[in-house]
């Protein structure tokens, strides 16, 4: 892919604190459409990366292109609004309120209603039947008015998901989307990953190999903040480099 | 198959039809009202106290919104109390005593210092943000006490003549007209703050106390929304500082004090943090107390509050509204 | 430099702990009453009552934290804010209650009153002990909490406090020595600066602000960075009100928020 096209590319990308480099001149592209797994060892800098391209972090040189435009310089919130959109390693909910609320503030977002001071919200009707749509599509909607805290951890997951689907992304960042879940429920998790809405350009960071391997079409694997190889899953299970840093590293 | 989509359509439409009526007032509401006017009738020796502690119940109201709902914790809200009394103290003694636009006045200009310096303050967080509001009221205090020219300083604005509301009800010595004038601007100021927490944005503000991180995920402008806030509540502080200004016709250094500050926050605390009610219940339980006791003794009456303080915080979470609301049982969202 | 000896308590226990201690200054304050009483009531030489002083105040400190202090570490900072403002109040009211409302007299011991020939000037003698304390002071805490094992330990402790645990370190116990040790410094500050900052029943309050002023700009958990700024602020505060009497504290007020909008965590504040 071009870097004018559709899609997500980082340029020359670095990050460094003092003489820590966790982002080495990455250069990665990631296509409408994708679905494309980051892995790589414990503190290879996957999560940097993912703070690097939604503006948690300032790169230390390097660009950042979102639909062929450079969007370095914007601040987060405004990335948001263009579509580039991430879930939590750490689960990150309004914890003491509702499933249908925690979706509802991120719709009133997008829609440009979250600062309206007049109108209660539960009169934003459009916002609310939007928010619930998502809930019937990940089905959570049995529990939409529960508060987040008394949802089993993989039942909290999907409402991440369901967050971020909410804002209607273009591109959709999810780290490490089953960290945490027992393996009982992370089929859930799988099959809703593959339900995304096929347009979504989504990249996933993730250590359980299972579901990288079911849901990635491309696979880039990143050791100590640099880009160590990029491929189809087949050529990345099969090359020995990434046995020996990552494949073996599990064994034993 | 058929029955199976139709009793989902039915759980959609009962889900939607009770989130939609979070809003809706509660006849509890109307308690805090109905037991003002009951007070004017049962005890008319002590509306003086009861004006004071209408006006004072604003102020703590106030303290909520930023505390309680956008989670700003602030020792320094005394400055916007303070500020508004003394532009409607000021106002009042240099000639201008009409009470409606004095207090209006007050209020504007409370913002307006709440707008200016929350710009400032709310880019820190933590102890550095508690630092930072101390310090704008601590300056605001020494303005204050130096413009001795302006605010009478430590000797207190003296000499305001308060115009009747409206040009027909006088204030009385009896402080019949000051009750009901603190009741109906507080009535007012509690249905335009009711009005903002449960609009698009106050959730927006809870959103913010219960996790800053994903609201910037999902795109909010945080910090525009807690400057809004603060500038609201500031205004509200300042419509209950020239609330005592004005039914009192004395302005002293106390109003921009941290001890202000930090009696509205306890009192918050007796009431109960971000549930709107906490004032309500707070501030009278503690001026009626410390009127009682403070009198006899004011040694043992810090001595009272500051156990029942350390007590409310290690022992009982949520204030006397949260133990209520626990006790009936209602797991209600915040 | 009274200022310096009690804010450096301050820095420890805020600083290290990361504990909003408003009642930092009532430990300084209780520290101050006992000494004067035990001194003017029952002529206890100087040197003892300062002692006893720092080791009651200690002690009242130890069953504090115990009791309160840690059911509140790592939660919020209002519960903390709050809870201290409570212990403020019990103070004022406990302080009015033995020792009644008026202010302690403060005669210094007859070795360290009078003046002191500095050869271009004199200066009072107790002042210039009380400088010399600081001095001193400045140097064993900062060779405490950088060079031995219980610095070490602190830091590590409050960096990650589980990580901590695991490895070994009585996590427990070490937050009650440096909460003891914060608290100690705070009456040591306060029974010698008795003369300077005069101990009445509202000492902890009045004062506060001041406290908090040197300890944030400082910076949190910093030996030296108190020391720093409370020259700093006397200096300034000095010079503001001779070049500009009318406006009083007000400037050292505008030099704070300035301070701390450029260095948020304090002028020696860790990052």
């Amino acid at each position: 892919m071009s870097e004018t096209g559709k899609g997500l590319a980082t340029v020359d990308l670095c990050k460094s604190f003092g003489a820590l480099s966790v982002a080495n001149s990455i250069n990665f592209n990631l296509d409408a459409g994708a679905r494309h797994a980051l892995i790589g060892p414990n503190g290879a800098g996957k999560t940097s990366f993912v703070n690097l391209v939604t503006g948690v972090l300032r790169p230390t040189s390097g660009r950042l292109m979102l639909d062929g435009q450079d969007i370095t310089a914007l601040p987060q919130a405004q990335r948001v609004k263009r579509g580039l959109v991430r879930t939590f390693q750490i689960t990150a909910l309004f914890r003491r309120l509702c499933v249908l609320e925690n979706v509802a503030l991120a719709i009133a977002e997008r829609q440009g209603v979250g600062g309206d001071f007049l109108r209660p919200a539960g009169r934003h009707r459009a916002v609310i039947e939007e928010a619930y749509d998502v809930l019937e599509m990940l089905d959570l909607a049995r529990d939409a008015l529960r508060p987040i805290t008394e949802l089993a951890y993989g039942r909290q997951r999907m409402v991440e998901i369901a967050v971020s689907l909410a804002l209607k992304p273009s591109v959709l960042l999810l780290d490490e989307p089953a960290a945490g879940v027992p393996p009982s429920e992370s089929i859930m998790i799988v099959e809703a990953i593959e339900r995304l809405p096929a347009d979504i350009a989504v990249l996933f960071i993730e250590h359980d190999m299972e579901l990288v391997f079911r849901v990635a079409q491309r696979i880039t694997v990143l050791v100590q903040g640099s880009v160590l190889v990029e491929g189809k899953p087949a050529d990345i299970a099969a090359d020995p480099r990434v046995r020996q840093v990552y494949l073996g590293e599990r064994k034993h | 198959m058929m029955q199976e989509h139709s009793t989902e359509r039915l759980v959609r439409a009962a889900h939607i039809a009770e989130f939609s009526a979070r809003h809706r007032l509660r006849w509890l509401e109307a308690l805090p009202w109905v037991a003002a006017i009951a007070a004017y009738f049962v005890f008319p020796n002590y509306l003086a106290l009861g004006a004071q502690i209408l006006a004072t119940i604003l102020f703590v109201l106030s303290l909520d919104l930023v505390l309680g709902y956008a989670g700003i914790v602030t020792l320094g809200h005394a400055a916007f109390f303070g500020v508004g009394a003394y532009t409607a103290g000021m106002l009042a003694a240099n000639g201008w005593g009409e009470p409606v636009s004095g207090l209006l006045v007050g209020g504007v200009a409370a913002a307006a210092v709440g707008l200016v310096s929350g710009a400032i303050v709310l880019r820190t967080s933590g102890l550095t943000l508690l630092m930072q509001t101390l310090v704008v009221a601590a300056m605001l205090y020494e303005l204050a006490n130096k413009a001795h020219r302006f605010t009478g300083g430590a000797d207190g604005l003296q000499g305001m003549e308060m115009w009747p509301i409206f040009g027909t009800f006088r204030f009385d010595m009896f402080g019949n007209t000051a009750y009901f004038y603190c009741l109906v601007v507080l009535f007012l100021c509690w249905a335009a703050a009711r009005n903002v927490v449960h609009s698009s944005f106050g959730r927006s503000l809870t959103g913010i106390r219960e996790n800053v991180g994903r609201m910037h995920a999902i795109g909010a402008p945080v910090a525009r929304r807690k400057l809004l806030i603060y500038t609201f509540s500031a205004a509200l502080a300042g419509i209950a500082g020239g609330l005592i200004a004005q039914t009192t016709q004395f302005v002293g250094l106390g109003v921009l004090n941290l001890e202000r500050s930090g009696m509205a926050l306890i009192m918050l605390i007796i009431g109960g943090v971000g549930q709107l009610y906490g004032a309500f219940i707070g501030v009278p339980l503690y001026m009626i107390a410390q009127d009682r006791f403070a009198e006899v003794d004011p040694a043992y009456w810090y001595f009272w509050i500051g156990l029942s303080l350390v007590f409310i915080v290690v022992f009982l979470r949520g204030g006397v509204f949260g133990v209520v609301e626990r006790l009936f049982g209602r797991g209600k969202s915040p | 430099m009274v200022l310096y000896l009690i804010s450096v308590g301050l820095s420890v226990t805020m600083g290290l702990m990361g504990f909003v201690n408003l009642a930092h200054g009532a430990f300084a304050m209780i520290g101050g009453y006992l000494m004067t009483s035990l001194m003017s009531r029952y002529n206890v030489p100087f040197v003892l009552a300062l002692t006893a002083a720092v080791v009651v105040v200690i002690l009242i400190s130890l069953i504090l934290e115990r009791l309160l202090y840690r059911r509140l570490y790592g939660g919020d900072e209002l519960d903390q804010v709050l809870m201290t403002m409570g212990l403020i109040f019990i103070s004022i009211a406990s302080v009015t209650y033995i020792w009644g409302p008026i202010t302690q007299p403060m005669q210094p011991p007859p070795a360290l009153s009078g003046q002191i020939d500095l050869g271009f000037r004199t200066f009072p003698t107790y002042r210039t002990f009380l400088i010399v304390c600081g001095a001193v002071l400045v140097t064993l805490l900062w060779l405490t909490l950088e060079r031995t094992r219980f610095g070490a330990q602190v830091r590590a402790a409050v960096d990650n406090l589980r990580m901590a645990q695991t490895i070994g370190i009585n996590t427990s116990r070490l937050f009650a020595t440096t909460f003891a040790l914060g608290s100690g410094l705070a009456a040591l500050g306060g029974a010698l600066g008795a003369e300077i900052l005069p101990i009445t029943t509202f000492y902890a309050m009045d004062n506060l602000i001041y406290f908090l002023i040197v300890v944030a700009i400082g910076g949190l958990g910093s030996i030296r960075g108190p020391f720093f700024a409370a020259l700093l602020i006397g200096v300034s505060d000095t010079a503001f009100k001779y070049v500009a009497p009318e406006l009083g504290a007000f400037f050292i007020y505008a030099l704070t928020m300035a301070i701390l909008l450029w260095f948020p965590r304090g002028i020696f504040g860790r990052t």
